[in-house]
């Protein structure tokens, strides 16, 4: 999007088809993979997405501009997912964090370290990891391998991961579309991160 | 007060939070101290910044063109309206 947010917001409400459609592809996939959250299909979710922008395009006169249009946009979102999850009685995404007795899983296995007993060493590296060939890295397989570990994740560990670290969003911006806490959103970087880069490891060990 | 030495296993569970620059300047120094002396947790570090890059580098998926045409539809309507 090379205009600013107001030259942009200008061109909507005056019903330039173009700077609609910009809008969609930037940021409607993201919608679909944050609605899927909530929602238990993809195809819902795609149906949520599309509400979406009917609830922009009817909301845009009113917008202010107090926070960021895309803020603005994955607040809609989130409204329209959580009534639509509320409806097929799912629970909400985040409430498992919430969850004081749940045990997550560790980044790396705890079979990789020594026993927490050991008398030199407790908890260092049983196995360490070994540095990553170069070439092996960077060849089209990775990549594939890559994004089927990411696709393989819980939802809301999927949808942190990819707006941060695919798309480049800023912490901030994860967490004002997805209203999570600092940390909440770091929990699920973490656990989404360390399940990705082991997925990475043991392909190329065997590669 | 010296606190105790962190260990590899305490390391993995701590580096979201140091390469997003989020942890305390005490806990950044354990880490930091850590890291200088090891060289599994140096690899490990560096495997997650790669990770991250290598996401970075995925495609973002594009919209679907019958999405794309059906929401054109839609905002034709609303322009009317």
């Amino acid at each position: 999007m090379a205009a600013t947010e107001a030259e942009l917001l200008d061109a909507l409400r005056a019903g330039d088809e173009g700077a609609f459609v910009a809008l969609v592809r930037d940021y409607h996939p993201s919608l679909v993979r944050v609605a899927r959250m909530y929602v238990s299909s993809q195809a819902t979710a795609e149906e949520v997405a599309q509400e979406t922008w009917l609830g922009v395009l009817n909301g845009i006169d009113r917008f202010e501009g107090r926070s960021s249009l895309k803020t603005w946009i994955f607040r809609i979102l989130a409204n329209i997912a959580k009534t639509r999850a509320v409806r097929e009685g799912r629970t909400l995404p985040f409430s498992a964090l919430e969850d004081p007795a749940r045990v997550p899983d560790p980044a790396v296995a705890a079979d990789r370290f020594l026993d927490s007993e050991h008398p030199r060493w407790p908890g260092h590296w049983a196995v360490k990891p070994a540095p990553w060939p170069e070439d092996a890295l960077l060849a089209a397989e990775t990549r594939k391998r890559l994004a089927d570990a990411i696709e393989a994740l819980p939802a809301t560990q999927r949808a942190v991961l990819t707006l941060r670290d695919v798309e480049g969003w800023s912490s901030e911006e994860v967490r004002n579309a997805l209203e999570l806490s600092e940390t909440n959103q770091r929990v699920l970087l973490h656990r989404a991160r360390s399940k990705v880069r082991a997925a990475l490891e043991s392909y190329l060990e065997q590669a | 007060m010296e606190l105790e030495q962190l260990s590899c296993q305490e390391l993995v569970e701590l580096v979201t939070d140091f390469v997003e620059g989020a942890l305390p300047a005490e806990e950044r120094d354990r880490v930091e101290r850590h890291l200088d002396t090891c060289q599994g947790c140096r690899t490990y570090v560096e495997q997650m910044r790669r990770t991250i890059e290598l996401s970075g580098h995925l495609t973002v998926d594009d919209v679907s063109p019958e999405a794309e045409l059906a929401l054109l539809e839609a905002f034709r309507g609303w322009r009317v309206s």
